[in-house]
């Protein structure tokens, strides 16, 4: 702890930036804010720039267990770097694991011949395979459902694109051997809670088809270097197109199991009622009565380089930026509407880095008059869904795509 | 490419950061929820879970921290650390 950089903005003047990162002119000009304004009034408090060893400064949402999100100016890159990546752990002890004596444990009673994987050995017997992909919290934007809901009040940092580097999971199951009865994988990492409180420990589980998924990966590169400890090193499993409480980081065992495995994590955490929202993908061993776990995201969109409340000068152009993204079927079209939904316009998509990696978009357009104007984005993908114009409501406040709308001045 | 600089614009204070700066509101109750919370988790989860969560909120905290999170929290402490942060924590 005592190695952490600390900024804390006395008056709110605060502004970061790296090197080689282009963030927007108006982070030169404006405060750091701790997010959006509707973030619970509580959270915007106590909040604060921290870095964690090894990352610049990020904002702080809770120290321990460690949850930090990325301001959303770095989302203008392309990649998130490593030392802005946000960080989410569920449970206080995060062990640092030492590459040279770590072993992946591979197991569980529908595996044929278990196995101890070293780094090397994931490195040597497997295919290597590049995924650019988007991790994203389930609960991103949970701050901004009204009314609030109890969790960590994640504004719209608790996300980051990155190319991910590693094995298919697949390719190692398979040398193992999975029997018939397998329903289920299960994942676990090296991050614990209190052993003697038996306090939960953060465990996931994957269905057999997505945890055979081709995409599925082993991941133990992050954007061209190993992960940062606090993203998972040595390894973290990396499941695209779906939320990051699958994507379990600082892994050290794979069990495939003939039961769906129970534990809190799975149930009654990380649920959605069953119906509510347009997900394609299940996970029936899962499913109950009521509710389902949550699986692949929701199509979305973000805004990245224009602040609440920004000001313009009248007569210039306005530049939107921002990024689309889905839960792997690739987004269609960007919209844009600067009339309060009663037009929009297609804005231009950029770089298409593959369906399970965010799409950067740009919009240009001309304020016909001065004043304040709101700026709206909806993103829609190619299976024909679109951002929700009404939030839907969930205990745990998961899945928040609502359209997104931002206010400038204009003179 | 474009280099940018690390900007500090206005002031700032520069220390170690960790939990121990935070500072909970003080009132009856303070000392307990600081004893029994913090064996687990940092006290800011408390500070950024409010002011909306009403006292059948905090209940309803209170009880997944003991019986699914397994924190030790005496039965006895229970109305005492609801009172707390439903006082002043609370909407």
């Amino acid at each position: 702890m005592n190695r952490r950089n600390f900024l804390k903005g006395v008056s709110g003047g605060l502004v970061l930036g790296g090197a080689g990162l282009a963030l927007p002119r108006m982070a030169l000009a404006a405060p750091l804010s701790m997010g959006p304004a509707e973030l619970p009034s509580g959270t915007l408090e106590s909040s604060l720039l921290d870095a964690l060893p090894g990352k610049k400064p990020l904002i702080k949402r809770t120290f321990r267990a460690p949850n930090y999100e990325t301001p959303v100016a770095y989302f203008n890159a392309l990649y998130t770097p490593n030392d802005v990546f946000f960080v989410r752990y569920h449970v206080m002890n995060i062990p640092e694991v030492a590459a040279a004596t770590w072993k992946l444990r591979i197991g569980g009673e529908a595996l044929q011949t278990p196995m101890e994987l070293s780094l090397d050995d994931l490195r040597r017997s497997f295919e290597r395979v590049e995924l650019p992909a988007l991790c994203m919290c389930a609960g991103n934007r949970r701050g901004l459902f009204q009314p609030h809901v109890p969790g960590v009040q994640w504004g719209n940092g608790a996300m980051g694109n990155a190319r991910w580097v590693g094995v298919r999971l697949r390719d190692v199951l398979d040398k193992a051997g999975v029997r018939k009865e397998a329903v289920e994988v299960v994942f676990d990492g090296a991050d614990s809670g209190i052993a003697a409180y038996k306090t939960p420990d953060f465990v996931k589980s994957l269905p057999m088809w997505k945890a055979l998924d081709e995409n599925t990966l082993i991941a133990f590169e992050m954007n061209g270097a190993p992960l940062p400890h606090w993203n998972g090193f040595p390894a973290r499993l990396v499941v695209p197109g779906w939320v990051g409480t699958y994507w379990v980081k600082n892994l050290v065992s794979i069990d495939v199991v003939a039961k769906p495995f129970e534990g809190f994590w799975m149930k009654p955490a990380y649920r959605i009622p069953l119906g509510k929202f347009p997900n394609v993908d299940r996970f029936i061993t899962q499913e109950t009565a009521v509710n389902t776990p949550i699986t692949d995201m929701v199509v979305n969109s973000l805004i990245t380089n224009i602040e609440e409340g920004q000001r313009f000068r009248p007569g210039q152009p306005v530049d939107v930026k921002g990024v689309a993204w889905d839960g792997g079927y690739g987004i269609r079209t960007v919209e844009v509407s600067v009339d309060e939904g009663q037009s929009w316009r297609p804005a231009a998509l950029g770089q298409d880095l593959g369906r399970f990696a965010w799409r950067p978009w740009s919009y240009r357009f001309k304020p016909a008059r001065r004043g304040k104007l709101t700026v709206m984005a909806r993103a829609s993908n190619r299976i024909g869904q679109t951002q929700t114009a009404e939030l839907i409501l969930n205990p745990a406040g998961y899945h928040h795509n609502l359209i997104q709308k931002v206010t400038i001045q204009v003179g | 490419m474009k280099r940018l600089l690390l900007l500090v614009l206005l002031p700032v204070t520069a220390a170690a950061a960790d939990e121990g700066q935070i500072r909970l509101k003080d009132g009856a109750g303070k000392a307990l929820v600081e004893s029994n919370c913090a064996t687990c988790h940092s006290l800011d989860y408390i500070q950024t879970n409010s002011p909306f969560l009403d006292k059948k909120g905090w209940e309803a905290t209170l009880s997944k921290m003991v019986n699914a999170m397994g924190a030790p929290v005496p039965k006895e402490d229970v109305p005492a650390i609801v009172e707390y942060l439903n006082r002043y924590y609370g909407k």
